[in-house]
């Protein structure tokens, strides 16, 4: 039933299996993402999410299993940099932005343009790019903050810098760990707004432990455990599943 | 391209230190050769040396700063970079004694007759030609940055690893040249120089320009290394050393990057080595003391990392205070120099000029912070004077 | 020839010198005999002397040995004046006079006063065989072993005879082996049947060594064609296990110098393995320890001398207190408002090595002090072929107790589970009562007093100066990160690991190149296991 959908899907993982010191953070996991999918996944600490975006993204190498992106690239043999230039954005757990560089220039790194160190050397800001990035500064809702230093940002802007970068990235697919963490509820309800639009012209995994904000994404959802999925579908299915009752939402 | 690079590279800071080094360029050789010994201006010649040798000082440290300040590789290996480049200029200054040396042999140097060595080794093969030596001094420590970096970033070795290895590097290097057979002259090194470029290397002429030479080289390195860390480029490496997997997870190849940084640094460390020697006269494999790199770094954090002109002031300072320390209280200085890094680390980690500058933002934003507070009083009181 | 006789001279000596203590009380009617015969050796012609060389060996007294050899080597006098007989040594144009039985000097003489006591190569023969016959026939085991040896190493014909006397009548197993040898030594020298000589050939190729690889190629050269497989095997297989003692000396020094390995990098496993504290005032912590000992063997022996071979015991508890203690300090003082900056804490600790160096250099000045061994740390024994010392034995034995008790302290007792638990989660050893800032001093004190008794250890064979830390802390960093971080076992393998591998090389490389060597191949082993040979995997050593 997987490999039918290996040619179609955006991310296709079947069997990835990976441990540290013997210990098994991903069970043969399996699962597949379509274009334009937006997903939510869910799971107890421990449950291998973050593990599973190492792996995506060339952090982690797994044990055995296969990893593919738009059907036939095998991202198991490429590194970080390659996956990212390939198309995948990360936003960490913990929100990671350059602390020491201005609002503004964390975006003008994350553009998508020529990444070699000699094109870096001598780049010269065209308008193009100047406009790109005040459109991201609004979405991002960081407009004024633009020539203050990372470093000086709240947290939950951090998020969204972290979240403006990856737009900036110009992914097709986007990994997004945690990103409500931390923050303030209309904070949260604003970043599920987010999430949604940035959705419209992309792919994105978004996995979170608030079950509030993804009822607001209300989409198809994974369960994670144990390093494997537990269920699949939509929030009221999976929230419904003995097994999901069990081991995550307790009771 | 190069025309923005440059422009890039030049803000009111670095237009005005390098203006003050070319002065000194200028005004340094001319108060030793165009004042009389007893005029109140009059700079000795020891002291145009002595100056000379803090400015190639300087220049290594803003060398092992495009690296540790910018872009947080802690490298104990730019005493190597120093020494090689250092050795390229002395194997072409031993060239250059032809057969004037004790033993007139016409083609070897001195240690090598004494050794009985009937050839000259190949690796001494060019050293006679000035622009061949002047290309080995960037070319060798750049290679051996190269391939070393090329290594190490590779296999994502960093943080202190990657500072042990480098030392051990520079350990490694410097047994070898203690070795006899090496063909560098063991022990004793280089020296016993007569001319350069056909001046005798002695006089206060040659003196001069070879601190003008210094002065110059230093500017130079201080635009290039402006405009590299104020390009895309130095933000990137500034990323780097912030936040690595970030830059990576945004398509950047961090090995590269480092790479790229480390070879240009080991480079400018190559030159400054080639100009050191000249001025003292002499190389040798104490050069490559694991120690002399790490008080590479304390000049560079006194100054201030991260900063361009910081580990310039800072190798000027210390080693103006080293040389005044170990003239007075001799026994005293390394307690001193001890000290210094105690010191430093604890209370003044951002370095003089960073401090400085961390002071200074700090005063502009509490600046705007009264004149935001004032504007929001004034659009207060408004309404109520409306009323 | 002349270092020859030199040596034998000596030997005698030594040996008469032990007899005269054995046999001091010997009547001295006796003596006055001894005396009278000694004096005929210079009358009559050769076989006269040779009948009262004969006479005298009957007496059976070793006393008379340096006389003989003395004749032999025509060292013999005859005073015209008296007809006495004296032992010379030249001196200038005169010659010292040696009194023939107690080897005390007697006067001058210039050396026309003097007549030479003639002899030929008859004569020769039967001092030497009287000589060998008296030494071999010693009541002292171990003049007669040296006796056997000597034979051994230069063999005649003439030694045939004495040898086989005295095999029928020694008892002591070690000397009967070495007669054997000796006889059979012999009978390679003269014409005996092959089948002799084939057995012959088998005893001296079995019992092997220098001596026996020179006796039979000496043969090899005037052996005939039957002989010579037999001699050729078993030269080759002389050497083939001279190469595996080669072997295994090599692995001895290697093992010695991974001791020292181990030693000095034990300490720095605790605090930088574990701790992840890059403390370059290590190497200092290590010489502390040495001029703790050195302080300590200085008031011994300026105040007890008699407990001078106690002097390592004292220093080691002392020399864990004093650098234990500056450690504290130091990590009290400095490293704690260093964590998670290890680049700063690797420049604050190097200025600490700094004031470190320059204050001991201040206090004991910058040349190296004296330690000295005690009794029980010197001196070597033979093991089949391998030569070892006892210091270097007794400091591998010291890495392994070291290592033994730390890997102890850590995993059964509480301080060392406090530890273990900081060091792998700190918020949440902290949550649970420990006091983490204690825990991490202690910890630190800990790694440093380790190193410290290393300093006692590496005393005995090392310099004690100022610098005797700078030696070390390349090395040390380079056991720990190619061992592994964070992993003790890692610290030991790769510490002896390199040091087997350094003498290895050494051979083929010269000391300085092998070492420049293992350094390449550590760097390049890096590359590939950035994390050791040993490498805990997990998120604790990626932060
Ligand atoms: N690099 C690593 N080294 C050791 N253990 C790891 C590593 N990465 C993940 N783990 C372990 O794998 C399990 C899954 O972790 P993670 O993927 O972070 O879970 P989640 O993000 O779902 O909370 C955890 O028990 C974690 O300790
Ligand atoms: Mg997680």
């Amino acid at each position: 039933m997987m490999n039918e959908k290996k040619p179609t899907s955006l991310l296709y993982l079947d069997g990835v299996s990976v441990s540290f010191d013997g210990f098994k953070a991903l069970n043969s996991l399996s699962f597949v993402i379509e274009p334009g999918e937006l997903r939510a996944i869910i799971g107890p600490n421990g449950a291998g999410k973050t593990t599973m975006m190492d792996i995506i993204t060339g952090k982690t190498r797994p044990d055995s299993g296969e990893v593919f992106f738009k059907g036939d690239i095998d991202l198991t043999r490429r590194d970080e940099a390659e996956i990212a230039q390939l198309g995948i954005g990360r936003k960490f757990q913990k929100p990671t932005v350059f602390e020491s560089h201005t609002v503004w220039d964390n975006l003008e790194l994350a553009l998508n343009r020529k990444r070699g160190v000699f094109a870096t050397l001598f780049y010269r800001m065209t308008l193009e790019d100047n406009a790109r990035i005040e459109e991201i500064l609004s979405t991002v809702r960081l407009s004024n903050r633009r020539n203050d230093f990372a470093a000086s940002l709240s947290h939950g802007q951090k998020q969204w810098l972290e979240i403006g970068m990856l737009l900036a990235q110009e992914p097709e697919l986007l990994l997004v760990d945690e990103p409500v963490a931390g923050m303030t509820d209309a904070e949260t309800a604003e970043t599920a707004i987010l999430l949604k639009e940035i959705a419209k012209t992309r792919s994105v995994v978004v996995v979170e432990h608030d079950m509030g904000f993804i009822r607001d994404l209300g989409v198809k959802v994974t369960c994670l455990a144990e390093g494997s999925v537990l269920a699949e579908g939509s929030i009221d299915f999976v929230s419904a599943d003995q097994k999901v009752i069990e081991n995550y939402l307790g009771r | 391209m190069i025309t923005s690079f440059l422009l890039k590279s030049f803000d009111r800071t670095i237009v005005i230190a390098v203006a003050i080094i070319l002065g000194l360029a200028l005004i340094v050789p001319a108060l030793n050769l165009l004042t009389a010994p007893d005029h109140p201006l009059h700079v000795p010649t020891y002291l145009v040396s002595l100056f000379g040798k803090y400015l190639t000082y300087a220049l290594l440290a803003l060398a092992l700063d495009l690296v540790w300040g910018f872009c947080g590789i802690l490298s104990l290996g730019h005493a190597a970079f120093f020494a090689l480049g250092g050795y390229a200029m002395g194997m072409y200054l031993m060239r250059q004694i032809g057969a004037r040396g004790s033993y007139g042999n016409p083609l070897l140097p001195d240690f090598m007759v004494f050794l009985n060595w009937k050839e000259l080794p190949w690796f001494w093969y060019g050293f006679d030609m000035f622009w061949f030596a002047a290309l080995m001094v960037v070319l060798v420590p750049g290679l051996l940055a190269f391939v070393f970096g090329w290594f190490a970033f590779r296999s994502r070795v960093n943080g202190v690893y990657l500072s042990i290895i480098t030392q051990a590097m520079t350990f490694a290097l410097l047994l070898a040249f203690f070795r006899n057979d090496m063909g560098f002259g063991g022990n004793n090194g280089l020296t016993d120089f007569k001319d350069i470029l056909g001046f005798n290397i002695q006089a206060q002429g040659t003196r001069a320009a070879l601190f003008a030479a210094s002065a110059v080289a230093l500017a130079l390195s201080l635009i290039l290394t402006s405009g590299m860390v104020r390009s895309k480029y130095g933000k990137i490496l500034v990323g780097v050393r912030d936040a690595e997997s970030r830059t990576r997870f945004l398509g950047y190849r961090v090995e590269h990057f480092k790479l790229f940084a480390f070879t240009v640094s080991a480079m400018m460390a190559g030159v400054a080595g080639a100009l050191y020697v000249p001025q003292v006269g002499i190389i040798n494999p104490g050069e490559f003391e694991p120690g002399n790199s790490i008080e590479v770094v304390i000049w560079t954090a006194v100054g201030g990392r991260g900063t361009l002109i910081g580990p310039i002031i800072g190798a000027i300072l210390v080693n103006g205070g080293k040389s005044i320390f170990t003239a007075a209280f001799p026994e005293f200085w390394l307690f001193a120099l001890g000290g210094l890094f105690v010191l430093v680390t604890l209370f003044l980690p951002k370095g003089i000029v960073g401090t400085v500058q961390a002071w200074r933002a700090k005063r502009k934003e509490y600046r705007k912070a009264a004149e935001d507070e004032a504007a929001r009083g004034q659009a207060v009181a408004e309404p109520v004077a409306a009323e | 020839m002349l270092t020859r006789l030199a040596y034998r001279s000596l030997q005698s000596l030594l040996v008469t010198f032990c007899l005269l203590i054995t046999v001091f009380a010997t009547d001295l009617r006796a003596e006055d005999d001894l005396r009278a015969m000694i004096n005929a050796l210079g009358e009559g012609n050769f076989s006269q002397t040779a009948k009262q060389v004969e006479a005298l060996a009957k007496t059976g007294d070793p006393k008379i040995v340096p006389a003989l050899e003395a004749l032999a080597a025509g060292d013999l006098y005859q005073r015209k004046s008296d007809k006495q007989v004296f032992l010379t040594k030249s001196s200038g144009g005169t010659l010292i006079l040696i009194d023939p039985l107690s080897g005390e000097e007697a006067g001058t003489e210039a050396s026309g006063a003097l007549a030479k006591i003639k002899v030929n190569n008859s004569l020769r023969r039967v001092v030497r065989s009287a000589l060998g016959g008296l030494t071999l026939m010693s009541p002292d085991a171990g003049t007669r072993l040296q006796a056997a040896q000597t034979l051994l190493r230069t063999p005649s014909a003439d030694a045939l005879e004495p040898v086989e006397t005295a095999l029928a009548a020694e008892t002591d197993a070690r000397v009967k082996l070495v007669l054997e040898r000796a006889r059979a030594a012999a009978l390679l020298v003269l014409d005996r049947p092959d089948d002799e000589k084939k057995a012959a050939i088998e005893i001296i190729g079995n019992a092997g060594g220098q001596d026996s690889l020179s006796l039979l190629s000496a043969a090899l050269a005037s052996a005939d064609d039957t002989l010579k497989p037999d001699i050729e095997a078993a030269i080759s297989d002389i050497q083939d296990r001279q190469a595996l003692w080669a072997a295994g000396q090599n692995v001895w020094y290697g093992l010695s110098l991974g001791s020292v390995l181990l030693l000095a990098a034990i300490g720095l496993a605790i605090t930088f393995g574990v701790m992840g504290i890059i403390n370059m005032a290590h190497g200092e912590m290590v010489m502390l320890g040495a001029y703790t000992t050195f302080v300590v063997q200085e008031i011994i022996r300026n105040s007890y001398p008699w407990l001078f071979d106690w002097s390592l015991a004292i220093a080691l508890p002392l020399a864990f207190l004093v650098t234990g203690a500056v450690g504290l300090a130091i990590e009290r003082g400095v490293i704690r408002f260093l964590y998670g900056r290890p680049l700063e804490t690797l420049l604050a600790t190097w200025g600490i090595s700094l004031i470190l160096q320059q204050a001991v250099r201040t206090i004991f000045g910058p040349t190296n002090r004296e330690v000295g061994n005690p009794s029980w740390m010197s001196g070597a024994f033979e093991l089949g072929g391998l030569t070892i010392t006892w210091n270097r034995l007794w400091i591998i034995v010291f890495s392994l107790a070291v290592f033994a008790a730390l890997l102890f302290l850590l995993k059964k007792t509480p301080m060392g589970l406090q530890m273990r638990a900081v060091t792998q989660n700190r918020r949440m050893a902290s949550s649970m009562g420990i006091r983490t800032p204690w825990v991490d001093a202690l910890t630190f004190a800990l790694g440093s007093g380790i190193a410290g008794i290393a300093g006692v250890a590496l005393s005995q064979i090392d310099n004690v100066s100022p610098n005797l830390g700078q030696g070390y802390i390349i090395d040390s960093f380079m056991v720990v990160v190619f061992g592994g971080v964070g992993n003790l076992w890692g610290t030991l393998v790769g510490a002896f690991t390199l040091g087997i591998l350094n003498k290895f090389l050494e051979p083929y490389a010269g000391a300085v190149l092998g070492k420049i060597l293992v350094l390449v191949l550590i760097i390049l082993f890096i590359q590939k296991r950035p994390r050791g040979l040993f490498a805990l995997k997990g998120r604790a050593v990626e932060a």
